[in-house]
């Protein structure tokens, strides 16, 4: 067989929000970079002073070569009522903050007084992520009644659930005071993008374990017993996350142009593999085999998200019988004939995630790429003023070409408004014909904004540099940076229109979360949703032995 | 201690309640973390400055030249931040440039630091006895760094390109030199036969 002309995809196909919205958990997402990166390292529980209904202070470390991380944890007592996992709320069950270092009493009891208040606290710079949460609390009650009765809990029950804890935010970058990336950019050990928060969230799953067990036993110290290890295995962190989200990715270009181009990367290094080893094919499988009993257990009630877990289900079926009619020795470049048969035959929610499994048994390619997928934003920053007219218009034309064909005239291409709260300092979205605020939007209408540039360069001297035309543009500054950004991150630009009537916003959410490695979208309407995190992922005193094919371990 | 992340955001979004388009508030906020990590104070400076234009706008320079004058009162260092930025690979060839009756001049040194890191020269500043040296986005070495005298307008601001001159003499150069030969081998001349890559002729 002839080599085939393999190319990354277009990013005018890979960048549309439905395609987005499809992409699911793989071996270069965060979650299991971390692990990858802190097997080597040293845990220890070094404080755990709570009273005998859970509520008190515990630290957690990771250390290696004198370098530490201290996840101190703050559990308190909080009403029924006062439990929300919505934004607006201002008491949790817990709240987190990662330390950089060992903190001394001091420390903990600064951060006593405002990590519980969250937003309205404040940390410093050698606070690197905060976090809170908020118990499952038919899952937490029932797991420490069980144990303190001596039994293990219902694995049906924890099945539905999948977590004792839900964290309801977690910040990074210099919010609140914590430290800003800057500062610590040059640790190789968090390389990878948002390592630190995944740290966080893998250490405050063990909190809940440590918690769960500790409240049994001052209930009952007699009949009590510990959960089993496989079954807190089998637990993750819940996460329920809203729009906040859905701005970064459109304020951080170059960061999401490195996302997609390590993943586009992966996949035209798979693809342009001749002979596929045997061994790494049924690795595929394997995980492919393992994975579908994740999807059976996939639960939601959202229609939108079931429907596409139904179309996932069905093609996924049609993908096994192609399977098993595909004679791997005899076909050179098969993971090029596979992927081309699903572009064919499937949906976007199933190609993707054929995707994400091609990647399964590649440590060779996936490994190089994960320390790419971080960004120096600032280095881009600045406009090429210098430039012609004719260039930027160019620009345009070859990178945003659906987008300027979007019209705007039409009452439902503006429909939305992104703006934020002024209670909470989150972004949100509205309808602009329905709602007011429409005046304080924020600079998020990416495709409006690229097409009114485009329609004034054309009408421009082309000759003409972008500085003088920026001198009576002012307006369109924000964009004309955007388009010298996306000529050299061809992948840093969402290829629809942000606020069009057709938006669903959890598309954005998703294809954040699915980098994260989250896992069991649940969408609770179209603009937040829960997800899970680390399930099955091992447990802090089993990383050093740990593999990376844990995500497929859950509920098995 | 507000993180530089929470000075960047928050002078973007001041920047944009003042009335500035949203990519220009995106300068101001790059631009306010840059003079505070640098330990000047931007903060103070950019508030009373968007407290300043609330009550009397300053005007926007529509070009550039040797000698810069407002029509009106004040020029906003703002826009004549931008206006530079943009056009900086053309004004390196004016060499001097003076801005005169500019509101709050310490905003406009960001940007001209920054053109600095463009254009890979060193600018020098001076307004109101005040010096500052421009290192290509770096650093900025101002003579006054315990002064925390705001100044609300600069009656003339002189900007001055800098030739990448070395700071020191050939006399001092070469006895630099000279110490540093002391790491180097006195070659033999089997080392010079062998120790070298090229082959025996170089004409091939």
């Amino acid at each position: 067989m002839s080599k085939p002309n393999i190319q990354l995809r277009e990013p005018s196909m890979v960048m549309k929000l439905s395609r987005l919205g499809s992409f699911h958990q793989s071996k270069l997402s965060f979650l299991r970079s971390f692990i990858r990166e802190f097997k080597s390292w040293n845990y220890k529980r070094d404080l755990f002073d709570l009273n005998k209904d859970g509520y008190g202070t515990a630290v957690y470390s990771f250390e290696k070569k004198g370098r530490n991380y201290s996840l101190v944890c703050f559990a308190q007592h909080i009403k029924p009522e006062e439990r929300s996992d919505r934004v607006i709320a201002t008491k949790w069950d817990a709240a987190f903050v990662l330390y950089d270092g060992t903190p001394s009493k001091k420390d903990i009891n600064r951060l006593r007084k405002n990590v519980p208040k969250q937003e309205v606290g404040r940390v410093t710079y050698k606070e690197l992520t905060l976090s809170r949460a908020n118990k499952s609390v038919r899952a937490f009650n029932h797991v420490v009644n069980s144990l303190s009765e001596g039994t293990q809990p219902d694995k049906e029950l924890l099945k539905k659930v999948g977590y004792l804890y839900r964290t309801t935010a977690v910040y990074g970058s210099g919010k609140f005071g914590l430290a800003d990336r800057f500062r610590i950019k040059d640790r190789k050990e968090i390389y990878g993008p948002f390592r630190l928060e995944m740290m966080l969230v893998y250490l405050v799953r063990q909190f809940t374990f440590d918690q769960v067990n500790h409240i049994a036993k001052c209930k009952n110290s007699k009949k009590a017993t510990r959960l089993e290890e496989s079954i807190a295995r089998n637990l993750g962190i819940g996460n329920s996350t809203g729009l906040g989200m859905a701005p970064f990715i459109v304020n951080h270009p170059t960061l999401l142009h490195n996302w997609i181009y390590c993943r586009e990367k992966a996949l035209k290094q798979i693809r342009s593999i001749e002979k596929v080893n045997k061994d790494d094919f049924n690795i595929f499988k394997n995980c492919l085999n393992k994975s579908k009993m994740n999807i059976e257990t996939w639960l939601t009630d959202s229609q939108y998200q079931t429907n596409k877990i139904d179309s996932l289900k069905l093609d996924l079926t049609k993908f096994f019988k192609y399977l098993e009619n595909l004679n791997y020795e005899e076909n050179d470049y098969l993971w090029n004939l596979i992927y081309l048969w699903t572009e064919k035959n499937l949906k976007e929610e199933c190609v993707e995630y054929i995707v994400s499994m091609m990647m399964e048994p590649y440590d060779s390619i996936i490994d190089p790429l994960i320390n790419n997928m971080s960004s120096e934003e600032e280095k881009y920053f600045n406009i090429p003023a210098d430039r012609k007219v004719y260039d930027l218009k160019k620009i345009i034309e070859k990178n945003y070409k659906s987008i300027i064909e979007i019209d705007f005239k039409d009452k439902k291409s503006t429909s939305n408004f992104w703006f934020i709260s002024k209670n909470k300092e989150e972004p949100r979205v509205a309808n602009r014909h329905e709602e007011r605020g429409a005046e304080l939007e924020q600079p998020l209408a990416i495709a409006r904004d690229v097409k009114k540039l485009y329609e004034k360069l054309i009408k421009n001297n082309q000759k003409e540099t972008v500085a003088n035309f920026l001198l009576n543009n002012d307006d369109l500054r924000h964009v004309v940076r955007r388009a010298f950004i996306v000529e050299k991150f061809p992948y840093s630009e969402i290829q629809d229109n942000t606020i069009g009537a057709s938006l669903v916003p959890i598309d954005m959410l998703r294809l954040k979360l699915s980098f994260f490695g989250a896992v069991k979208f649940d969408p609770r309407s179209d603009k937040w949703l829960r997800i899970n995190m680390y399930q099955g992922a091992p447990l802090p005193h089993e990383m050093k032995s740990s593999n990376d094919s844990w995500v497929y371990n859950s509920l098995n | 201690m507000q993180s530089f992340s929470e000075i960047d955001t928050t002078s973007k979004r001041a920047s944009k309640a003042a009335g500035f388009a949203w990519g220009v508030a995106e300068e101001v906020g790059k631009n306010m973390r840059n003079l505070e990590m640098f330990g000047l104070p931007g903060i103070k400076n950019l508030n009373l400055y968007l407290k300043k234009i609330k009550k009397i706008p300053s005007e926007k320079p529509k070009k550039i030249g040797k000698k810069n004058k407002p029509q009106s009162k004040e020029f906003c260092p703002i826009y004549c931040g931008i206006v530079f930025l943009d056009n900086c690979k053309n004004l390196e060839s004016l060499k001097l440039i003076k801005f005169f009756n500019v509101s709050y001049p310490l905003l406009l040194l960001p940007f001209l630091s920054r053109a600095s890191d463009i254009i890979g020269k060193k600018i020098s500043v001076k307004y109101e006895k005040n010096n500052f040296l421009l290192n290509f986005d770096k650093t900025i070495f101002s003579n006054n760094i315990n002064n925390n005298k705001t100044i609300s307008k600069a009656k003339e601001i002189s900007i001055e390109f800098l030739e990448n001159n070395n700071l020191f003499s050939i006399k001092e150069w070469k006895e630099l030199y000279k110490l540093s030969e002391e790491t180097f081998v006195e070659e033999t001349d089997t080392l010079r036969a062998k120790g070298a890559g090229a082959g025996l002729t170089d004409n091939d």
